[in-house]
């Protein structure tokens, strides 16, 4: 019974978001430009439920002081304070030190958000630069930046920045660092690997030969060719990132209390679940939701850059 | 004759590649095993003060020096470390004082248990719905296959465990807690693990299953495959005898991708479940800034990491015919 | 012939496919009739975009996927290929009706031996055991005149080269003895020299089993030796048919002639230049290598003011290369490159902005030369910007003149990107990038090769009127002595990385020749019907170097 009330719930929540993303979709459509309203129109409902969500979430970071009840740290009330409790005051009931919840699921979208956005531009920067010099200039830089990434991507990433945070601790500068450096070697592989099917084409042989500088020939002839994987990888490392930062506040060695966070949050109170509460899902939930929908983009974005190279 | 000639040929130059391989494996072991001795060498301080805190006193910090042979240099140090690492000797834990490698060889033989328990489960029902995918592409499965794939990839893996701790153990099917000891029978391990084991395959079968597909349906635009068709031949055949050889290597890549993943994932879960693996033993020495046995630990999934990666190296090499037949 | 008094073995009728892009169905192939008799070979030629590859897939009742057969009906045998079930068609594919591609690298199976290959289509259909199958395949292999028929089907393809590849296919498209083979342009992307091979293989083969076919091509010449009658087609739909005589001799429309009267543009020639003048450019004495693998020795040859030199060589023949160290890509082991008595650095990075400037490059593949993501206003602009400095209202009154002397209308072309072009106008742009720069010479890769002919002979054509009025000097690589005749000056003949003989036009085309020039020059297929025959006789005969090419008609 209780599988079948679950598929019945999945399937109302389908229905429902699928209706959202429609409405969403004509709202758009009316609503943009011309030519992105045409780019609009032919995104499948997947995409389309997925924007809709990120705007979602950067609105709830963006005003997430307006919008959240109560201070991101207080303790306003008992531990463990049901949902709806004393008078619906605390929408989603309040954690372990009582703190109210849902203020704290509202600040978790800047801070846990942030983080990863801030960590994945990072290394995209490091990871894009290296990768479009390596391909370009080729050469003694190129073996030598390739092997150095070759090693360091034999090290699995969690075990890798696991590592690194014992050695440096855990402040969130240091987990943005480690975790960006990590990452990086995986946009240097994909930067580089686009680079060079790019650096073959005779336009770049055109340039070289026009007596181009190595700034020009990345900046204008090679990176506006590698844009289109460089942002739908920017999507997906985002996700990669995002995922790796909550479980690491998740184990404890993450974004550190009191700062309100998803991944410590579930931690915080994985003990309700044993109760039969599913008031700590919902942080998890949240991380969930929005990897979804990040993907859902990127997955249009890629099939877009595919269909239009046939 | 000459057959068995080229033969002899043919398998000594595979050889040699394979040894190459072997040889690159190797080195790149060494080099982690530098980056992870080095890496403890740039803790503020040293490793006996961030031990001992400040409060310590110059007397026990230079006993306990003395104990860690941290006054000797560096590098006599990283040889007589190796060698121990490679004698089996990880040195000791510096929370407990006892020997690493009794710490980790159980836990460690745990954690493998559950990484093949999943795989056992999740490759082949990842290749099967991949290739069903690749078959039976743009159609109602195919697109219901995508955005599902898509989802439980985003997942966090404790969001994952969480839910089936919620809906499964709550209903006491399966235990939430996998409380597994050496003498734990194989079929009570498998129920205990259950679990873990599940949350697992539901978090790597959706990546292995749309490489799988991605791998098959780029081989069915080749021309090879197009000849395949205009030769009259039936839709399985073009898929397992002209399209499936091919796909060996990419398909064995993202295997081994994913296997090397089970190991090293496995921790988040390990700590969920609360069960006795090396994942968790890391994590707890972590938060105990228990320095040896992290370093201990992540060699040892490096070590398992860089091995996977360079079985599946080999064994795509030795699926390309271009490689093995060469002109 | 009498082959009218042959059965009907292939009757199409109004044939109509669409293929889709962005959503939308287009037509493809526009209503073809098409008849073939048993036995009998018909030649479907026409530029690319004409739909012959498509409307050959279609007589096995097969459509690629994004197409789909909207109209008309197909009969094959009796058998119509429209209504039959999937399984009727997969039983007749490769057992009755069998298909040779054009890249046979690339439509062998990368994994299996050529053998094993041959025999999965006799043995799947159920036509013969597999012992027999490799029994058969030998003999096959043999008929095709393949070297060590005995062993090579035990090879796998990349063991084997272009040319024996697509005789091997040849063969396995016959395992069945079907009766139609569709030829899908199964000799475009080979040699010269390696071509006649496989187009005197694939005659004699149809000829001894009686076979039909349907033979694919953009080249006349080559369809001229294979065909019984000629279809030509335009833009999905029929222009006329004829028997191949008469369609050589009397083409009845206005589109045929005109594909018929290419061939026959030719430069007139012109006296050598005096030995006093200094070249413009001139190659001393060039060797060079990658890595350690040599591919240039001793390459000397000159090039003046207003001549074009043709550069001319089969693939691997050390061409591009030579072009690389003129550029400065590629700096060679010895020798030095001149430009007006003075000696270049050898690499282009060494090389000042003036240096760089006087020698500009023309690719053979518009697609490749042409940054995607810039306008046609910055492609021709930055050389004007970088070399003259110009820039604002002077820039783009520049960018317009230039357009309009590779005849596009400016204000039509200016912002569009290239992939808002066709083919022969991103050649163009193309040309004013390299005029853009105000050069004395220009090296020109294959530019028209991956051309349909009639909009190469519009190329050709600018580039001879630009070298007029800019005083240019052109190298040509080039691998179509066609191409050759039309525009240029003097040859240079060149085989695995040395120039084996050079001079001027007129010199070359008349003998004696060096025996590879012969080989070159007499492999050349030409519109005469009977030339393949004759040609193959003469070689047999040993009689080699006895025959006369006129240069140009």
């Amino acid at each position: 019974m209780g599988f079948l009330t679950a598929i019945a719930w999945i399937a109302a929540v389908i229905a429902v978001s699928a209706g959202l993303a429609w409405c969403f979709r004509a709202v758009a459509v009316a609503a943009l430009p011309q030519t992105m309203a045409k780019a609009m129109r032919t995104a499948p409902l997947t995409a389309s439920f997925g924007l809709l969500i990120i705007l979602l979430y950067i609105f709830a970071a963006v005003f997430a002081d307006v919008i959240a009840p109560f201070p991101e740290r207080a303790v306003v009330g008992a531990e463990y304070l049901p949902r709806e409790g004393l008078d619906g005051q605390f929408i989603l009931g309040t954690d372990n030190l009582g703190r109210d919840m849902f203020s704290r699921l509202i600040y978790g979208a800047r801070n846990t958000v942030g983080i990863a956005i801030a960590t994945t531009a990072l290394a995209f920067l490091i990871g894009s630069v290296l990768g479009l010099l390596a391909a370009t200039v080729g050469g003694w830089l190129d073996q030598v930046l390739s092997r150095a990434v070759d090693v360091l991507m034999a090290i699995p990433a969690l075990i890798f920045s696991l590592l690194l945070l014992t050695i440096f601790g855990t402040s969130i500068t240091t987990l943005i660092l480690v975790i960006a450096v990590i990452d990086s070697t995986r946009v240097f592989r994909l930067a580089r690997a686009v680079a060079q099917g790019i650096v073959v084409m005779d336009y770049i042989e055109a340039a070289k030969l026009r007596g181009e500088g190595l700034w020009r020939l990345i900046t204008r002839e090679i990176l506006p060719n590698a844009m289109a994987p460089l942002v739908a990888e920017f999507g997906l490392r985002f996700c990669f990132v995002f995922l790796s930062i909550s479980a690491l506040s998740f184990l404890g060695l993450g974004i550190q209390p009191p700062t309100a966070d998803w991944g410590s949050m579930v931690r915080d109170n994985a003990t309700l679940i044993t109760f039969g509460d599913i008031t700590p899902l919902l942080p998890a939930g949240a991380i969930a939701l929005l990897t979804v929908a990040v993907n859902f983009v990127v997955d249009w974005m890629l099939h877009r850059a595919s269909g239009l190279k046939e | 004759m000459p057959e068995t000639t080229q033969g002899r040929i043919i398998m000594s130059h595979v050889w040699k590649m394979v040894a190459q391989r072997l040889a690159l494996g190797l080195l790149t072991l060494f080099v982690i095993s530098l980056i992870i001795f080095g890496a403890v060498e740039l803790l503020p301080g040293d490793l006996a003060q961030s031990v001992l805190g400040q409060a310590a006193t110059p007397e026990t910090l230079a006993a306990f020096r003395r104990e860690l042979g941290l006054d000797l240099p560096a590098h006599e140090r990283y040889l007589s470390w190796l060698g121990g690492v490679l004698q089996g000797d990880f040195g000791n834990s510096l929370a407990n004082r006892r020997p690493i490698a009794d710490l980790i060889a159980v836990r460690f033989s745990n954690t493998l248990f559950l990484a093949l328990y999943a795989a056992a489960i999740s490759v082949p029902l990842s290749l099967v719905l991949g290739i069903l995918a690749a078959l039976w592409r743009n159609s109602i499965y195919d697109r219901a296959v995508n955005v599902a794939t898509l989802s439980s990839i985003s997942f966090p893996e404790f969001f994952v465990a969480y839910i089936l701790i919620f809906y499964i153990a709550q209903a006491g099917i399966f235990p939430s807690i996998a409380n597994v000891s050496p003498d734990t029978s194989l079929g009570e391990r498998l129920y205990r693990t259950f679990l873990p084991a599940i949350t697992l395959t539901l978090v790597v079968t959706a990546h292995m299953m749309r490489m799988t597909r991605a791998a098959i349906i780029n081989l069915l635009a080749s021309p090879y495959i197009e000849m395949a068709r205009l030769k009259g031949l039936s839709p399985g055949r073009i898929i397992l005898r002209h399209a499936l050889p091919n796909a060996l290597a990419p398909i064995i890549n993202v295997i081994a991708l994913n296997l090397a993943y089970l190991i090293t994932g496995v921790v988040v879960v390990e700590v969920v479940f609360v069960y006795p693996g090396l994942g968790q033993l890391m994590v707890d020495s972590v938060a105990k800034r228990d320095i040896t046995v992290v370093q201990a630990s992540a060699l040892i999934f490096a070590a398992a990491f860089v091995t996977l990666n360079l079985i599946a190296d080999v064994l795509s090499t030795l699926s390309n015919p271009r490689l093995v037949h060469r002109r | 012939m009498t082959q009218n008094e042959k059965s009907v073995l292939l009757e199409m009728r109004g044939v109509r496919i669409e293929g889709r892009s962005d959503e939308t169905w287009s037509e493809i192939v526009k209503g073809v009739d098409l008849t073939l008799h048993r036995g009998e070979v018909l030649g479907l030629i026409g530029e690319s975009g004409a739909g012959k590859s498509t409307l050959g897939l279609a007589a096995m009742g097969f459509t690629r996927d994004g197409c789909r057969i909207s109209g008309g009906s197909i009969a094959f045998d009796g058998i119509d290929l429209l209504d039959a079930s999937e399984a009727t068609r997969r039983d007749l594919r490769g057992k009755r009706i069998a298909y040779v591609a054009q890249s046979a690298a690339a439509s062998f199976n990368p994994a299996h031996r050529l053998i094993d290959q041959y025999c999965e289509g006799p043995v799947q259909h159920g036509v013969m055991g597999r012992s027999e199958a490799e029994h058969d395949a030998v003999e096959l292999y043999r008929k095709m005149r393949l070297p060590d028929p005995d062993g090579i089907g035990f090879r796998y393809p990349h063991q084997v080269s272009g040319g024996q590849l697509q005789r091997a296919m040849t063969a396995m498209a016959m395992a069945c003895r079907p009766d139609l083979i569709i030829f899908d342009e199964p000799t475009t992307a080979l040699d010269v020299t390696t071509q006649i091979e496989v187009l005197a293989a694939i005659r004699d083969i149809v000829d001894q089993f009686d076979t039909a076919a349907i033979y694919i091509t953009h080249d006349l010449a080559v369809v001229a030796q294979m065909a019984d009658r000629i279809k030509v087609l335009l833009k999905g739909e029929e222009v006329e048919e004829a028997e191949t005589g008469r369609m050589l001799s009397a083409p009845q429309e206005a589109y045929t002639k005109s594909l018929w009267a290419v061939r026959s543009h030719a430069r007139p020639e012109q006296p050598l230049p005096p030995v006093t003048e200094t070249p413009v450019v001139s190659v001393r004495g060039v060797t060079a290598a990658y890595g350690k693998v040599p591919v240039l020795h001793e390459v000397t040859f000159d090039i003046h003011r207003r001549r074009t030199v043709a550069v001319v060589g089969e693939s691997g023949s050390g061409k591009s290369t030579t072009a690389r160290v003129i550029t400065g890509l590629l700096p060679p082991l010895a020798g030095e490159v001149l430009f007006e008595g003075q000696a270049l650095p050898a690499d282009y990075r060494q090389r000042n902005k003036d240096q760089l400037r006087q020698a500009q490059m023309i690719y053979q593949m518009a697609d490749t030369a042409l940054n995607p993501k810039h306008r046609i206003r910055e492609i021709i602009g930055r050389p004007v910007e970088f070399y003259l400095g110009l820039r604002g209202k002077a820039l783009t009154e520049r960018i317009r003149e230039l357009l309009r002397l590779i005849e596009l209308e400016p204000d039509n072309f200016i912002d569009r990107l290239p992939s808002e072009l066709s083919g022969g106008q991103k050649q163009r742009i193309g040309i004013a990038r390299a005029l853009a720069a105000e050069p004395r010479f220009i090296i020109c890769d294959e530019v028209t090769s991956a051309l349909d002919q009639l909009v190469a002979e519009g190329i050709l054509k600018l580039l001879d009127r630009l070298q007029a009025e800019f005083d240019l000097a052109y190298m040509f690589i080039t691998h179509d002595l066609a191409t050759v005749r039309a525009i240029a000056d003097e040859v240079v003949v060149m085989k695995d990385g040395k120039v084996v003989e050079k001079g001027a036009k007129g010199e070359m085309f008349t003998p004696p020749h060096h025996p590879y020039t012969e080989l070159l020059l007499s492999s050349v297929p030409e519109m005469d019907p009977d030339w393949l025959t004759d040609l193959l006789a003469e070689r047999a005969a040993g009689r080699a170097g006895g025959r006369m090419t006129p240069a140009g008609h």
